[in-house]
């Protein structure tokens, strides 16, 4: 056993020595020539600086673009060594003791040493002044880092500066980008290349080369395309005849497209909105679908998960630091803190005030809307009139594209989110034999009574699980939009006329009800604008109950009243 | 549904009036109608017995809402529909007749210009056609009944004709709120967006800031108030307010006798409509402006909640209930900011929870209490009413 470990660990080392010693060596190979090209020039005489910089044009080095970068924010030193030569340096990120921070060397990275001791050297901010600028400098700096950046390690910024390049429109670039479109790998930084190239193609010489460039990009569904090539086909000598008719069809082509990836876009906004609306509703959908309660304190119960979400946060960023591989996971852990959170209010809420109310549901509406307005003015007064910062987690940020749909990872979250927990809620209430109890206590109170079911205990139990719901739901609304005290309003009317036109006692009504005014409500908002959309659906629900006063999914029974 | 309802509001005595209660409307009536308006015109201001115009413009503005509260009391008390739109007519009353204020400005306001300030400050060229007629005030009038009259018919029809009741008619009229609100609250509908209408300077060509008018405009709420009282008085006397009582208690069968109950019901809604207008159009010039905050859901609960607090299926009840709420609002938003809306919750839960029959209970009850403990009389248990 332990000789197989320590075979293993040795082995192991063993590929990673290989591994460093072929990453450094291409690296080394470049270094000397150009790294001294980029200190003499440096160092230089303020006359010659600029041509030194401009030949740093093309030249590819990882020390060229974090000096000049230093330099054009003005966090580049000339320091004095011991010898009495001058080196470039900058200086570390974070101040050790008394705010001095070490130098580290333009060429390695590596903290200067002091000759005489060997210790790093170290200088406090105000000690050394910036190295100048001038604007013909500045200049010189932003080409050269222009095209630095097509070579950057980072995908993203590799792609940032080639559509950059394309928009300069600048014929020069073209041997660079050609260059880079043979040995780029990366495939969006491939497509980005090539739309790069043919954009400054339209302004070749040569009608072939214009043809096939307009050609690409309308395969490219390129934006800025389209919008040059309406600018041209306005223009005043107009285009040649067959690039004009080029130009038309590749319009066509483009705006189609994007014509197509916006429905999807709005369609997947709306199924988003569609599933936040569905998280608020589904716990309304047990306390009132079910049990009748008309609880309009059910926003607050929602804001309760989301403070429980800030919260948790705090917490975390006291621990591990925002940012951090710890803080990431804070969400992860504040979902059952909401959940709990927002069912213990729910609980106390029962047992104090709504136990008394079911049988007078037009009544539980009243003492629930003074129970909100307390709740509110808590909130106000615990954590401030003003809305509460959250930071999402790394894992929440960004969106993942599909042919130019964005699928923004948190929408993504809370779609899949509100599927499990719809899954959950089904589960519990056909599945279990608390479920059981549920149903038989919302179907006939006395009865089941009667028959020995506690149905305070159940009664409790169910408006706790739905005000637990309406916790989840606020900790997913934290991540999407603003937490304040009020935000629980936002929504409640929403909610309620999700729950009422999905026909009440039914959570598959719900479920449709909600994707269904999430969608429609998404799809209205570019013709209609935010609030008239709204309104809109607001007033097309009022008039589908006059149709269906059940809602989609009326319960059918025989009793009258 | 609600069967909640007390017994003892069927048992309606068949006289509109005795001459004791007529004794009992007619001289509160005379008192506020009448004479605090002659002390405080007669009267010096260091009498003590002398209203200033501030406090009579405050009852003024109690007295609309108090109207307001009669409307929701006849819906919810007698004909059991919980409206939570009321605050909705309540608002389109004062904006129909914030319009006719409004071009009454004439060249007065901001911008010296013919048309109302917010029309020059958002670019309008010229009066929009459907302004033109409100530069009559009998129009305007006539708007301030119709307007709201006729949206409680279209929406009224629609959720009756279908059989929406209970709970889900108080969503959707809530929905409803909501929706007009946040149309309002839009710049490019054409009311004045969320600033709506203000800076009122004349009515039917009296200064709106003089003593006299103010007065005038409290006498004309105090009699309104005191009109929609024995108007509702009278209905609910009628055989229709038995009617209206037995639709609250058991709508089928009223339907299965033979009545038409939706009907009944989108009359009494759409007349509680026109009249809650009136009460908006006479609160715009005494608090000087109208705005969407008006016609929010929040607003129509609270005129709800001033209902359940001073007691529903009376009609003394919602008056008592509108100026208790009002005037602890006015004083604790004065002394406890803070504290106000734990006041107000703190109210609702109380009332609904030990008080069914809101303040005017407390006096039945407290006879109750006394009867029980002077005599043990098991009789008096059979006064005991709800639950």
């Amino acid at each position: 056993m332990l000789r197989l470990l320590v075979r293993f660990s040795f082995s192991l080392a063993l590929l990673l020595a290989a591994a460093l010693v072929l990453r450094a060596a291409p690296e080394s190979a470049a270094q000397p020539t150009a790294r001294a090209q980029l200190i003499a020039a440096l160092i230089a005489a303020p006359v010659q600086q600029v041509a030194a910089i401009r030949a740093l044009v093309g030249v590819e080095d990882a020390a060229i673009t974090p000096a000049l970068t230093a330099w054009r924010a003005g966090e580049l030193y000339l320091v004095t060594l011991a010898d009495g030569k001058r080196a470039p340096a900058m200086l570390a990120p974070d101040p050790g003791v008394e705010g001095q921070r070490i130098a580290l060397s333009v060429d390695t990275g590596a903290p200067l040493l002091d000759y005489a001791t060997g210790k790093p050297l170290v200088f406090a901010l105000n000690q050394l002044k910036p190295l100048d600028t001038t604007a013909p400098l500045r200049r010189a700096i932003r080409d050269v880092l222009e095209v630095a950046g097509v070579s950057d390690p980072n995908p993203a910024t590799r792609r940032e500066s080639i559509e950059r390049l394309g928009q300069s429109r600048k014929a020069e670039h073209l041997p660079l980008l050609k260059a880079r479109l043979v040995i780029e790998k990366v495939f969006a930084v491939r497509s980005a290349l090539a739309d790069a190239i043919a954009f400054i193609q339209l302004a070749d010489v040569d009608p072939k080369i214009r043809l096939a460039a307009i050609g690409s990009l309308a395969e490219a569904h390129s934006l800025a395309a389209a919008a040059r090539f309406k600018e041209q086909l306005a223009a005043k000598p107009a285009p040649p005849a067959d690039e004009s008719a080029a130009m038309v069809s590749a319009l066509k082509k483009i705006e189609g497209h994007w014509q197509v990836v916006n429905f999807f876009g709005n369609l997947f906004r709306g199924l988003s909105a569609g599933s936040v609306l569905l998280l608020i509703a589904l716990g309304l959908a047990i306390t009132f679908g079910l049990m009748g309660v008309i609880n309009m304190a059910h926003g607050e119960l929602m804001v309760v998960g989301a403070y429980a979400t800030f919260v948790v946060q705090k917490g975390f960023v006291s621990a591990f630091g925002l940012g951090s591989t710890g803080f990431n996971f804070y969400f992860i852990a504040a979902l059952p803190v909401a959940f709990v959170s927002a069912a213990g209010v729910g609980l106390l809420l029962e047992r104090s005030i709504i136990q008394f109310l079911y049988k007078r549901p037009l009544e539980s509406l009243l003492a629930t809307w003074g129970v909100s307005l307390a709740l509110q003015q808590t909130f106000r007064l615990v954590f401030g009139p003003a809305n509460v910062q959250i930071n999402a987690p790394s894992w929440l940020q960004g969106s993942a594209a599909i042919s130019d749909v964005l699928f923004a990872y948190n929408r993504l979250f809370v779609f899949g989110f509100a599927g499990l927990v719809v899954f959950g809620v089904w589960l519990v209430l056909n599945r279990t034999p608390l479920g059981l109890l549920v149903r038989a206590v919302m179907q006939n109170r006395q009865m089941a009574s009667c028959i020995g079911v506690k149905t305070t205990h159940v009664n409790m139990l169910t408006f706790g699980f739905g005000s637990g719901l309406a916790g989840l739901a606020g900790a997913c609304l934290s991540q999407l939009g603003n937490v304040g005290p009020s935000m629980g309003q936002l929504h409640i009317i929403d909610a309620f006329m999700v729950v009422v036109s999905g026909g009440v006692g039914n959570i598959l009504g719900s479920v449709a009800a909600s994707l269904g005014i999430g969608t429609v409500d998404q799809l209205l908002q570019p013709v209609l604008g935010a609030v008239m959309g709204k309104i809109l659906v607001l007033f097309a629900i009022i008039l589908f109950l006059q149709w269906r006063p059940g809602g989609l999914f009326p319960t059918r029974n025989r009793s009258l009243d | 549904m609600s069967s909640s309802a007390s017994a003892s509001l069927l048992d309606i005595e068949p006289r509109f009036f005795t001459r004791a209660q007529w004794a009992s409307f007619l001289v509160p009536t005379l008192i506020l109608a009448v004479l605090l308006p002659v002390f405080n015109a007669l009267l010096p201001s260091e009498n003590l017995l002398h209203p200033s115009i501030f406090t009579l413009n405050l009852y003024g503005k109690y007295a609309t809402y108090a109207v307001l509260a009669l409307g929701v009391d006849l819906l919810w008390g007698y004909l059991g529909i919980l409206s939570l739109g009321q605050a909705l007519f309540f608002s389109l009353g004062g904006y129909a007749f914030g319009m006719h204020l409004l071009l009454m400005i004439g060249k007065d306001g901001q911008y010296k210009s013919d048309l109302p300030d917010y029309m020059v400050f958002l670019g309008y060229k010229a009066l929009p056609a459907h302004w033109e007629p409100f530069y009559s005030f009998w129009f305007a009038a006539l708007a301030v009944l119709v307007v709201p009259a006729l949206l409680a018919f279209v929406f009224g029809w629609l959720a009756f004709r279908s059989r929406i009741k209970g709970v889900y008619l108080s969503i959707l009229t809530q929905a409803l709120t909501y929706a007009a609100a946040l149309l309002f609250f839009r710049n490019d509908f054409g009311f004045g967006g969320n600033n709506g209408f203000t800076d009122f300077k004349r009515v039917l060509g009296a200064d709106l800031n003089s003593v006299e008018t103010r007065r005038g405009l409290y006498i004309a709420s105090v009699l309104l108030l005191a009109f929609v009282f024995l108007l509702y008085r009278w209905l609910t006397r009628a055989k229709f307010g038995h009617l209206m009582q037995a639709i609250r208690d058991g709508e089928n069968r009223v339907l299965f006798s033979g009545y038409a109950t939706a009907r009944y019901k989108l009359f009494v809604f759409v007349l509680v409509a026109a009249i809650t207008g009136i009460a908006g159009a006479l609160y715009v010039p005494q608090v000087g402006i109208i705005n969407p905050s008006e016609m929010t859901p929040e607003k129509s609960i609270e005129a709800v909640v001033w209902v359940a607090v001073g007691g529903r299926g009376t009609l003394l009840g919602p008056i008592l209930g509108a100026l208790f709420v009002n005037a602890l609002k006015s004083w604790a938003t004065r002394a406890a900011p803070e504290l106000w809306l734990y006041f107000l919750g703190g109210l609702f839960v109380t009332v609904v929870l030990f008080l069914p029959g809101g303040l005017i209970s407390i006096p039945g009850k407290l006879r109750l209490l006394w009867a029980k403990s002077s005599s043990k009389a098991p009789a008096a248990d059979s006064l005991v009413v709800g639950h």
